[in-house]
């Protein structure tokens, strides 16, 4: 039988929501079940208002929803903002420490008192995650297992007393509410949660990433993190630049001596970057930047979402070279296409986007151990010593059918060259000549169509090939369209690297669907624009969302009913 | 053993007759030459300006990047292969205005690396602007009225923020110039010169014979590179109000830990010769379940 929770944790920054709404979601998942989790938190260190919205079904989930079977309300305001959203058959558990709230679906536990009776109030979060368990007739030694990989850094006396804070609120829970559903244990292999952040880094690490340079920027920070964290482990070196400008062109620097370099950053970052990432292009030197997109322009809305950057990507740099964008949907595709993404940049010797969002990094997934053994590390025209070595009258960047030329690095004998951003001969010499210049451009754009003929799944159809409407999109926005199709007659067109522009590809799709309805989270439309700009096709039905927010899958599915 | 007609390249230098730029690029040869360097580990990085286009012409490895960045395109380098001898190379607007802040991070960074700057007090490639060295009240096509503000000083600043090899060249002092780059390239840390380099074409104050006045090498005065406090007062000899009196040669050196010197992981192999085709990530999963 399905079985489905919706819970969300509020409070103000520095309750610990975030680890709250992990340890619980990791909870779910350890037993057996599939978990999506939110986050939502504005731009501030303490106060304002967070959330983490677990879900938690028997069946794969991809989205957020908004009707929940529990709320955990760690202040006033959680329950102000969020009481409307809970079903009726759900309730709410409030923080009854200060006063008691006599609404008939509220379950009173005094969780500040609780926490406090453990060891220390900051234990708030722990004594409702022991409350929850107890409320969805859940296994607590779940819960006390995940408190063990969560504090065991931090010592056994620390592990020990959120213990006795989860127990406290599940006792209390237990005895003074019955469960509202029973939470069945499901069998199951063993299962990560995590977000498109953590996929990308695991991704990169896989694909032999040896060197990152970046400076913290929300919500693309994470991966800095996260590379730091396992710098020593992996054997790569880390560096918190200076600035935006340094890192790009670090990872220019890093990518010339032929190691995989890479970045991350949100919109207003890569536009710092813009300049270095033309150089990679001109030198045609590998590299790849995350730019997790927030609300923009300027520093708009720094936690919030929005997938606004698609044409500045694609546009992005003075001048004209070839570059790809890769917009991850999910955690899967977050991890394998990053593989890929690195192999299609060392191949094609350009710089390389990985284009995701706010929703994609707050959102945290249950998905199985990725599959390593297929993984293949391809560097493309990359000379070894040996192969150097028979290099007679070196021509960095030699005329070539697919304009890809053979690449050394220094150290390696008989290529010695320079690069520069000029332009410049086959030898990397400084040359004006109109020619050169001609056939240099044209040998550089030349790889954009090796890049299309290489990209397996530049576009994925999801649902029956044909279908009575089709909607189009891309990015994010992936999981809560494939909720609002789901049992209905319609599918989803998603265009998983918008650039170099699978024309074919969308072309094939959309000259066959009956009705079209782009769905995007920007105000002007921007793959409709794109689609219309390389094929013609001008798609009438949008539904857009720029209200910082990402769409729930029941929008979704309203307007389609409206269109259909 | 590499000779200095070994590291001509295919083309030509089109610096102006007369450049300081010619006696530095000679300097550098000379210093990649007497130090028996192998060409093929050597690698320089340069930003924009006259001077940046420098290493298109010694025969090494060599990227030339765009303006202020020759340092972080150097750092990347330096990373990814730390066995390469790194140099980055670049002009005062290049390295004291656009890309200043790279310049100090470097110094504190401490990286194993040298970097010299063509400092000419002026813009030569744009045409003759002010540039951040230009001296308070100079009048060029950019300030017509003269310059309103103070210039920078930037050995003080390298000092101050953790050079630990600071020194001051004159073009027109090849040999001196030459020993002072061999240092460099031969420090293990982040070494920097500024070089003296009059631009006979928009500079008519600072020119050769303005320099020969004042110049006197530092190493003929017993001066001691270990105290720092003596390197700065040296430092600033020559400041906005005095200009009689110019030293040149090393002001300031001290042993200090490099930034790669404590990852274990790159003493005998740097991270390109590390094996990517399998690299095994199980761990880290196990973390997120």
């Amino acid at each position: 039988m399905e079985q489905n929770l919706n819970w969300l944790i509020g409070g103000e920054a520095g309750y610990g929501i975030m680890n709250a709404g992990l340890a619980f979601a990791k909870t779910l998942s350890r037993g057996g079940l599939y978990v999506f989790s939110t986050t939502e938190y504005p731009s501030l260190i303490r106060g304002g208002h967070n959330t983490v919205a677990v879900r938690a079904s028997t069946k794969e989930l991809n989205s957020h929803e908004k009707m929940l079977d529990i709320l955990v309300a760690l202040n006033h305001e959680t329950y102000e903002l969020h009481k409307d959203e809970v079903s009726r058959t759900g309730i709410i558990i409030y923080d009854s420490s200060k006063d008691e709230l006599k609404a008939k679906n509220v379950v009173n536990i005094p969780l500040l008192n609780l926490a406090e009776q453990a060891s220390n109030k900051i234990m708030r979060n722990t004594v409702a995650l022991g409350a929850s368990v107890a409320l969805i007739g859940y296994d607590l030694n779940l819960l006390n297992g995940v408190l063990e990989s969560i504090f065991s850094r931090k010592g056994n006396e620390v592990v020990e007393a959120n213990k006795v804070a989860a127990k406290l609120g599940y006792d209390f829970a237990g005895s003074n509410h019955e469960p509202i559903l029973k939470l069945e244990k499901q069998k199951a292999p063993k299962r990560m949660v995590l977000n498109c952040n953590d996929a990308i880094s695991l991704g990169a690490l896989k694909a032999g990433l040896k060197v990152f340079a970046a400076y913290p920027m929300t919500p693309g920070s994470s991966i800095l993190h996260f590379m730091a964290k396992y710098e020593r482990d992996m054997k790569i070196l880390v560096k918190h630049t200076e600035d935006e400008l340094a890192s790009i062109n670090t990872l220019v620097g890093a990518g010339f001596a032929g190691a995989r370099a890479m970045t991350s950053t949100s919109g207003g970052g890569v536009a710092l970057m813009s300049e270095g990432i033309g150089l990679a292009g001109m030198t045609e030197t590998p590299c790849v930047i995350v730019n997790a997109q927030r609300g923009g322009p300027s520093t708009g809305l720094p936690t919030r979402q929005e997938q606004s950057d698609l044409l500045f990507m694609i546009r992005l740099g003075q001048g004209e070279f070839p570059r790809i964008v890769m917009a991850p949907g999910d955690v899967e595709e977050a991890f394998y296409e990053t593989i890929n993404v690195f192999n299609l940049a060392d191949k094609y010797q350009v710089p390389a986007i990985i284009l995701t969002d706010k929703y994609n990094y707050a959102s945290s997934k249950s998905v199985e151990f990725f599959d390593t053994k297929n993984v293949k590390v391809e560097r493309g025209k990359l000379l070894t010593k040996e192969e150097a070595l028979k290099e007679t009258d070196y021509k960095r960047y030699k005329f070539t059918k697919d304009g890809v030329s053979p690449r050394s690095i220094p150290g390696n004998p008989n290529t010695i060259f320079r690069a520069t951003g000029n332009e410049h001969s086959e030898y990397g010499d400084i040359t004006e000549d109109p020619v050169n210049r001609v056939n240099i451009t044209e040998k550089r754009l030349r790889k954009l169509q090796g890049i299309l003929k290489d990209i397996k799944n530049p576009v994925k159809l999801h649902g029956p090939e044909n279908a009575k409407l089709t909607v189009v999109g891309w990015g994010s926005t992936k999981g809560p369209i494939l909720e609002a199709i789901e049992g209905l007659d319609v599918n989803f067109l998603q265009v998983l690297y918008p650039w170099p522009f699978p024309k074919e590809e969308v072309e094939k799709v959309l000259k066959n669907s009956k009705n079209v309805l782009l769905v995007e989270g920007n105000a002007t439309a921007q793959l409709g624009q794109l689609i219309k700009e390389q094929t013609g096709i001008e798609i009438q039905e949008q539904l857009l969302k720029f209200n910082g927010h990402q769409f729930y899958p029941h929008e979704i599915r309203t307007k389609i009913k409206e269109v259909l | 053993m590499v000779t200095i007609k070994d590291l001509n390249t295919r083309t030509q230098p089109n610096w102006c007759p007369g450049c300081g730029n010619y006696s530095i690029l000679t300097a550098l040869k000379m210093a990649v030459a007497d130090l028996g360097l192998d060409p093929k580990n050597v690698c320089l990085t340069s930003g924009i300006g006259c001077g940046s286009k420098l290493p298109h012409w010694i025969n090494t490895y060599g990227i030339h990047t765009i303006h202020g960045r020759g340092l972080p395109v150097a750092t990347g380098i330096h990373l990814a292969n730390n066995k390469l001898k790194v140099v980055s190379i670049g002009g005062d607007g290049d390295g004291y205005g656009i890309g200043l802040s790279h310049f100090v991070h470097s110094c504190r960074r401490n990286l194993d690396m040298a970097y010299f700057v063509q400092n000419n007090q002026i813009y030569g490639l744009t045409k003759g602007q002010t540039s951040p060295t230009s001296d308070k009240g100079f009048k060029t096509v950019s300030t017509p009225f003269g310059a309103i503000e103070w210039p920078i000083f930037p050995l003080s600043l390298a000092i101050e923020q953790g050079a630990t090899f600071v020194a001051r060249g004159f073009a027109g002092e090849i040999k001196h110039l030459t020993e002072l780059m061999k240092q460099a390239i031969q420090h293990p840390g982040f070494a920097y010169i500024d070089i003296l380099q009059p631009c006979v074409t928009f500079n008519k104050k600072n020119t050769y014979d303005w320099f020969k006045k004042r110049v006197y090498k530092l190493e003929e005065t017993g001066h001691d590179p270990t105290d720092k406090s003596e390197a700065l007062k040296k430092a600033d000899e020559w400041n906005a109000y005095y200009d009689d009196n110019i030293p040149i040669g090393l002001f300031y050196k001290k042993d200090h830990e490099h930034y790669l010197e404590r990852y274990e992981y790159i003493k005998d192999k740097p991270l390109v010769e590390h094996d990517i085709s399998n690299v095994d990530i199980t761990k880290i999963m196990e973390d997120f379940v």
